[in-house]
Formats: structure tokens, C-alpha cells, sequence
């Protein structure tokens, strides 16, 4: 499974909802998460888990990234959920209200299990994990890096605000310490940082405003709940044209001093660093995500420098 | 050994299965669909497989789709068995 990947939107889909969890994909989310958690009800668990469990198994979602968010193992579906999603070849299982490194452990084990007893490569289900408490903000760092499988930790924000005593506000100032924490401890891990659901769908002002702020804040992405909120994250994230040419020139940079086999990179006489050619490799990544530029105009320059 | 059960909605999409024990031996299948003309028999054919694969016979079935897709039968026609046998132990195939 590919951790380093963009997660720009990760389309929420009900789990018990086979609409839904059969044509999420088609509305460009970068990644979708059908959820057997919160939305299901309890008489329907069992149910939800087979149409989850089938729809991995012989729907076609293209490139999507497919993310199944599980019932706690403290609950008597968790188990069964992991069964059911391992074993459908599920590419991420995310854990809600994750607590401690040790839930991350537990989950890791019982995946682990899994893979061995249906044959599929130990280590190829990844992890993400929802902080949705104090206790859960505290302990980011611990459980970012808890298991190799984590590719990225996420803020809920409902239960978070809950938990702190305090409810949700447009603004958001309820949930600042919690969304810094997140992403200083997912860049520390070296994961991907993503943000709560904003429900309020008629209010795409708000919308907008929230993800400039948790694009600076440094957010690699957001949690959604309607295919409509998409196209608004995927705008905001999408670089600009300068900062396109500038990494395109770093881009190349990179590769003519590959063909000469140097080790420094050097563009119009500055040295360009690691940070900076990551940075550029990911506006370019969003760029050719967001149509701006297409992959054949990155090959123009490999070929171009390669000849 | 089997009760009557159900699992499934009525939305677009889905499918909604009944099922009860009765005395015959045999598996009896009413089916009301949107598409039965053109995927009627497929449907049936996915239901009876699934219940051939648990070898239960002396069931009767109602069935009401609503456009669900293969995937869709096969889970919900699961998950009834499931509720109707009064398990949870699942054969992942």
C-alpha cells in the first residue's frame, strides 16, 4: 500500500448504505472511508460489515485510497469489523477515539493475525487513527508512532469539543491546541495530518474559511461528508502558478544533477536542500492532482534532461 | 434451527430479504424488482447459491429489490442467513 499519497478529501460514506459505499468514489475524493462506526446503528452492525466486506472485494474504485473506519476493539464489533476489512483487502483501517499507543498495538496485533490466516502480506494493511479526546491529544506523538502501519492521524472534533467541556464554534479557537498538536506530531512521525468534518452544508463560506486555515496550519487534508465539499478543498489546496514554475524548476534541477551524477542540486547558483525539493515534489503532486498540469508535461523535462 | 428473519431496506439500491423456514424441502424464492426482467434470474441465482453453500433447504424467501448490484444481494442475503441461523460465524470466501 502507498502511505506517502495525497489525502487532500477523504469522503466520508455510511457503512450500512450500499449507494453510497458503491459510488462514493466517483466524485474524485482523494480517498473514501466507509464508516461501520457512528453511522451504523447497533441492529445493523452485522450488516453493514458484509456490505462493507463485499463491496471492497469486487467493487472497481480505481486509484482511490479505500479507508474503513472499524468499531473500537473495546466494542464487540471491532474484532469482526478488522476481520471482515483485512481480509477484503481493505488499504487502511482507521481507529476511532484512539486514546494511547497501546490501542494503536492492539489493533496492529489483531490486523497482524489477520493477514497471516488469509495470506496477505504482513505489514501491507496500513493504520490511521482518530484523536477524538484530551487524553488522545496529549498522547499524538505516541500514537502516530506507535506501529509502522500508521500513515496519518486525524482530529474528531465533535467528541474532542465534548470531551473538553466547550462545543464546537465557527471559528474554531476551541480546537487550535488540538489541531497544531496533531500536525507537529504527525510531521514529527512523518505521517499525514487530517482534519475534522465541517457538517454545516449550507454554510460553504465557513467551509472555505476552514480550510484555509488548516491548509496553513499545515493539514495535508480534510475529513468530508458531502461530495459537494470536494471541489472547495481540492481549489483551496491547489498551488499557484508561480509556485508550480518555481518547483518545476527545482524538479529539474534535481534531475539534471542526476544525469550528472551530482549529489548537489543547484539552481541559478543557490543549493537547493532537501526541504525545499520535497516541498516542490508535493506542489507537484497537487498540481497534476489538481489538472493544473498533466504528468506528460513532468515527463517533457525527464525526457528532456535525460536526453 | 431457522427462524424468520430479515435484512436490508427498501432504499434505492438496495435490497430487502425475508426469510422463514417452511415444511417442503425446497427453496422457494419470491422475487419483486424494478429490473426483474432484465436481472431477475441473476438475482435468484445469487440468492440460491448462497443458501446452497450453508446446504439449508426447507426455506422460503421474499425478496424486494431496489437496483442492488451483486454485491449488494450477496451481502444482504448473507447477513439474513446470518440472523435466521442465529450466527456470526462467517465463511470469508
Amino acid at each position: 500500500m502507498n502511505k506517502n499519497r495525497l489525502r487532500r478529501t477523504m469522503m466520508f460514506a455510511p457503512g450500512n448504505n450500499p449507494s453510497m459505499i458503491q459510488d462514493a468514489h466517483i466524485y474524485g475524493a482523494d480517498s473514501i472511508m466507509m464508516d461501520l462506526e457512528d453511522s451504523v446503528a447497533l441492529a445493523q452492525k452485522d450488516a453493514a460489515r458484509l456490505l462493507v466486506y463485499n463491496a471492497l472485494k469486487s467493487c472497481n474504485y480505481g486509484n482511490t485510497e479505500l479507508v474503513v473506519r472499524v468499531n473500537p476493539l473495546s466494542t464487540p464489533y471491532g474484532m469482526q469489523d478488522i476481520e471482515a476489512v483485512v481480509r477484503a483487502g481493505v488499504h487502511v483501517v482507521r481507529m476511532p477515539k484512539t486514546e494511547t499507543a497501546q490501542d494503536v498495538v492492539e489493533c496492529d496485533e489483531q490486523i497482524t493475525r489477520v493477514e497471516r490466516e488469509c495470506g496477505r502480506e504482513v505489514g501491507s494493511t496500513l493504520i490511521m487513527a482518530a484523536i477524538e479526546s484530551a487524553l488522545g491529544v496529549v498522547n499524538a506523538y505516541a500514537i502516530a508512532t506507535a506501529s509502522p502501519r500508521m500513515m496519518g492521524i486525524a482530529l474528531g472534533a465533535e467528541d474532542y469539543s465534548a470531551n473538553l467541556k466547550t462545543n464546537r464554534s465557527k471559528e474554531g479557537i476551541e480546537l487550535l491546541l488540538a489541531r497544531q498538536t496533531i500536525v507537529v506530531a504527525a510531521r514529527a512521525a512523518g505521517i499525514d495530518a487530517l482534519d475534522t468534518v465541517f457538517s454545516d452544508l449550507n454554510d460553504m463560506e465557513g467551509f472555505a474559511n476552514e480550510i484555509k486555515l488548516i491548509k496553513q496550519l499545515g493539514f495535508d487534508g480534510k475529513s468530508v461528508i458531502n461530495p459537494r465539499q470536494i471541489p472547495i478543498v481540492h481549489n483551496i489546496f491547489a498551488p499557484e502558478s508561480q509556485q508550480i514554475e518555481k518547483s518545476l524548476n527545482i524538479i529539474r534541477a534535481m534531475q539534471e544533477a542526476t544525469a550528472k551524477g551530482s549529489g548537489v542540486i543547484s539552481l541559478k547558483g543557490k543549493m537547493i536542500d532537501r526541504p525545499v525539493l520535497l516541498r516542490a515534489q508535493r506542489t507537484i503532486d497537487l498540481a497534476i492532482a489538481s489538472g493544473i498540469i498533466s504528468k506528460d508535461e513532468l515527463y517533457g523535462y525527464e525526457v528532456e534532461n535525460n536526453g | 434451527m431457522l427462524k424468520s428473519a430479515s435484512a436490508g431496506t427498501l432504499e434505492s439500491g438496495d435490497i430487502y430479504i425475508e426469510v422463514s423456514p417452511i415444511i417442503e424441502h425446497k427453496i422457494d424464492v419470491k422475487l419483486t424488482s424494478i429490473v426483474a426482467q432484465q436481472f431477475g434470474k441473476r438475482i435468484k441465482q445469487i440468492i440460491i447459491d448462497e443458501i446452497a453453500k450453508r446446504d439449508l433447504n426447507g426455506i422460503s424467501v421474499n425478496v424486494v429489490d431496489k437496483g442492488a448490484r451483486d454485491c449488494t444481494v450477496k451481502a444482504r442475503i448473507n447477513a439474513v442467513l446470518n440472523r435466521a441461523m442465529d450466527t456470526e460465524v462467517i465463511k470469508w470466501d
